[in-house]
């Protein structure tokens, strides 16, 4: 493996992952719970697909064969899509969506401010503009944590459920592998080894303050840096890009 | 009994273009009409989120993905601007919303109409917010403060809405044959749900003298829906699409296009509940609110802890 | 269970520049004043208008009543030498 496909795959990871949760976050629109969190939740997916398409943008380029960031998100399979598994895992009840969405939010938080001194100038300024981004969602969903944890008896129990049936999507956040030791020892991507702990101490701050307990399941899922999923995700991909594939060569 | 004087001294005010403000005295009639208005008009907005939010999930692009998303999120920023502006005259959004729910409340028309194709978000953007756009820059010189400002926020805002509608149906225009026949096909379900939407003909329109004269109505429907088509009519052309109204022309000695007889039992069919969608969203607004009634509670019952561990 | 609730009303005051005061925008609906400024930010600046937001519930705010608009503001109608217009400077005299 060369430089540049690491980097494909990399970008793969980071655009991938925004755009599928983003897509999640979106099915939520007209659903909320009350009408200034619907506003509060597209907003957070605006911010997501807009930070996929700029990290697909440049994946695209970097691959250089053409291909544009409609290409990679509307005509590739299930098995060629390198989002986490946690991005995929369906909207849930309310407590469901703040779980993942903290979860992962608390994890781009760390990523994403280490990213921001990527040697690739790119990946750098994409992660400065997205660091403030991040850093409100994870706002509000701590908030949110904090609410719903303390908040009734059925929130809480609503939200230990959410959190107990995530947590094996977590481990697979700081899973490495050949693309993230070479693009390390080049100085353009993270050390996931660092963002796990930075990311466990966190979490069990407002988890402990949300008087919930750390899930203590052993079970562990991975493989979507293969590109082997939930079987949620292939549903996802059908209705996404349903549209695009009907109409061959088409412009919109 | 409401003094004579104080009807007169309200409605010299409105007449010398003077607003009148949330604690200002109004006639009951007034305030009636207001709330029935603007709730209508609030409850429009979020339930058009909904034809609109069908298609969020399936946008062909990125670049429409997020249009879309930031559209969607103005309607529901709007519902919140022109709930915001009702509850100034007493009444809070529980009641409006509940109002809503029960099939009190009624909502525009229009967003009962089912989105079936990519090319509908056009013609919705296109048609039902240039109609909306052209009823709302009326309202906006209405008498009653706050919901005038609501509207010249909205209106602001509204623009763009209109003009990524008419562009999704440029590019299907001039797109693949398959593109365009998409785009007339939504063209020919949506236009005259649009030119109803803007409300029956003044004849059929009992009490416009007053709201009038109070100006809480600003124009008639028929003269909003003349415009609307006038201008409409050269906008299709331009993109080679054709209105579904064998009437259709321009009147050389008016400056205006005439048209064709409008199916008004349809309009008062989906007004009383029966069009292809009402159960349908309702169910959407009425679900989404029972599941979200235990996500309110939770905050609220955070929010009474914090303030009694901080006192 | 208690009554359902969309919860209390905040009002929003925006300050759209450095430099410029705070503008009443509309309200929102929160539990709390983090939640209310967070929905505030959501819903009034899509579209950069602010740089600064306050929150205040709308129950906090004592109003003058439109009855009063005699007896508070006409009297300083006829106090026209708090204007500057008032007072009569020859011509030549500068900076004043």
């Amino acid at each position: 493996m060369n430089l540049q496909e690491a980097k494909f795959q990399y970008l793969l990871r980071l655009g991938d992952s925004n755009l599928i949760i983003g897509h999640r976050l979106s099915e939520w629109c007209g659903a909320g719970p009350i009408l200034e969190e619907d506003i509060a939740l597209i907003n957070i997916a605006l911010d997501f697909v807009g930070n996929a398409t700029a990290l697909l943008t440049y994946a695209a380029e970097v691959e250089g064969k053409g291909r544009t960031e409609d290409d990679l998100a509307f005509l590739r399979g299930e098995r060629e899509f390198r989002n986490l598994l946690m991005t995929e895992q369906p909207n849930g009840d309310y407590a469901a969506t703040i779980a993942r969405q903290f979860l992962y939010d608390v994890y781009t938080f760390y990523l994403y401010e280490a990213l921001k001194s990527s040697k690739d100038e790119t990946i750098a300024a994409l992660a400065v503009k997205s660091h403030k981004e991040i850093t409100y969602h994870l706002r509000h969903t701590t908030e949110w944590m904090y609410r719903l944890g303390n908040g009734t008896e059925e929130s809480h129990e609503r939200m230990q459920t959410a959190l107990n049936d995530l947590w094996m999507f977590t481990n697979e956040f700081f899973d490495m592998d050949e693309v993230d030791a070479l693009l390390i020892k080049e100085g353009v991507a993270a050390d996931l080894e660092k963002i796990r702990t930075q990311w466990e101490t966190r979490v069990k701050e407002v988890i402990a303050e949300a008087t919930l307990q750390i899930p203590t399941t052993n079970f562990k899922q991975k493989g979507s840096r293969e590109g082997k999923h939930s079987e949620h995700l292939g549903f996802l991909l059908a209705e996404m890009q349903s549209v695009h594939r009907s109409f061959p060569g088409a412009q919109w | 009994m409401e003094d004579q004087k104080q009807i007169e001294a309200f409605e010299a005010k409105i007449a010398s273009g003077v607003k009148i403000e949330p604690k200002d005295w109004m006639p009951e009639a007034y305030r009636k009409q207001l709330i029935r208005m603007m709730s209508q008009h609030a409850h429009s907005e979020i339930v058009g989120m909904l034809p609109e939010g069908n298609w969020i999930t399936r946008a062909p692009s990125l670049r429409r993905k997020a249009i879309l998303l930031a559209k969607v999120q103005d309607e529901a920023g709007h519902g919140l601007y022109l709930y915001s502006a009702t509850e100034t005259l007493g009444i809070d959004r529980t009641e409006l919303l509940e109002q809503l729910h029960t099939g009190k409340a009624k909502y525009s028309s229009i967003f009962n109409y089912p989105t079936l194709t990519w090319a509908d978000i056009g013609a919705i953007g296109w048609l039902v917010d240039g109609a909306a756009i052209m009823n709302q820059t009326a309202l906006a010189r209405g008498s009653y403060g706050p919901y005038s400002r609501a509207m010249v926020r909205i209106c602001k805002e509204e623009s763009f809405h209109n003009r990524q509608g008419y562009e999704i149906m440029m590019h299907l225009a001039q797109g693949t044959p398959e593109q365009k026949a998409m785009a007339q096909d939504a063209l020919n379900r949506w236009w005259w749900p649009a030119i109803m939407m803007l409300g029956p003909s003044d004849d059929q329109s009992p009490n416009s003298d007053q709201l009038m004269r109070w100006k809480v109505k600003m124009e008639s429907n028929d003269a909003i829906r003349q415009r609307f088509i006038d201008r409409t009519v050269p906008q299709a052309d331009f993109i080679g699409l054709s209105l579904p109204d064998k009437d259709l022309k321009f009147d050389e000695t008016t400056g205006h296009y005439t048209h064709g007889p409008i199916n008004w039992d349809e309009f008062f069919e989906v007004i009383k509940g029966n069009g292809p969608c009402n159960a349908k969203r309702l169910k959407a607004r009425s679900d989404a609110d029972k599941k979200g009634r235990w996500v309110r509670d939770a905050a609220l019952a955070y929010a009474e802890k914090k303030k009694l561990k901080a006192a | 269970m208690s009554q359902d609730s969309q919860w209390p009303v905040w009002e929003v005051f925006v300050q759209a520049n450095p430099g410029i005061p705070h503008k009443h925008v509309g309200n929102v609906h929160a539990t709390d004043a983090e939640m209310a400024i967070q929905n505030a930010r959501d819903v009034y600046t899509r579209r950069s208008e602010g740089i600064s937001i306050w929150v205040v519930p709308a129950n906090a705010i004592s109003a003058s009543s439109p009855e009063d608009q005699g007896s508070f503001f006409e009297p300083s109608n006829d106090k026209p030498y708090r204007h500057p217009t008032f007072y009569k400077i020859p011509e030549g005299v500068k900076y004043l």
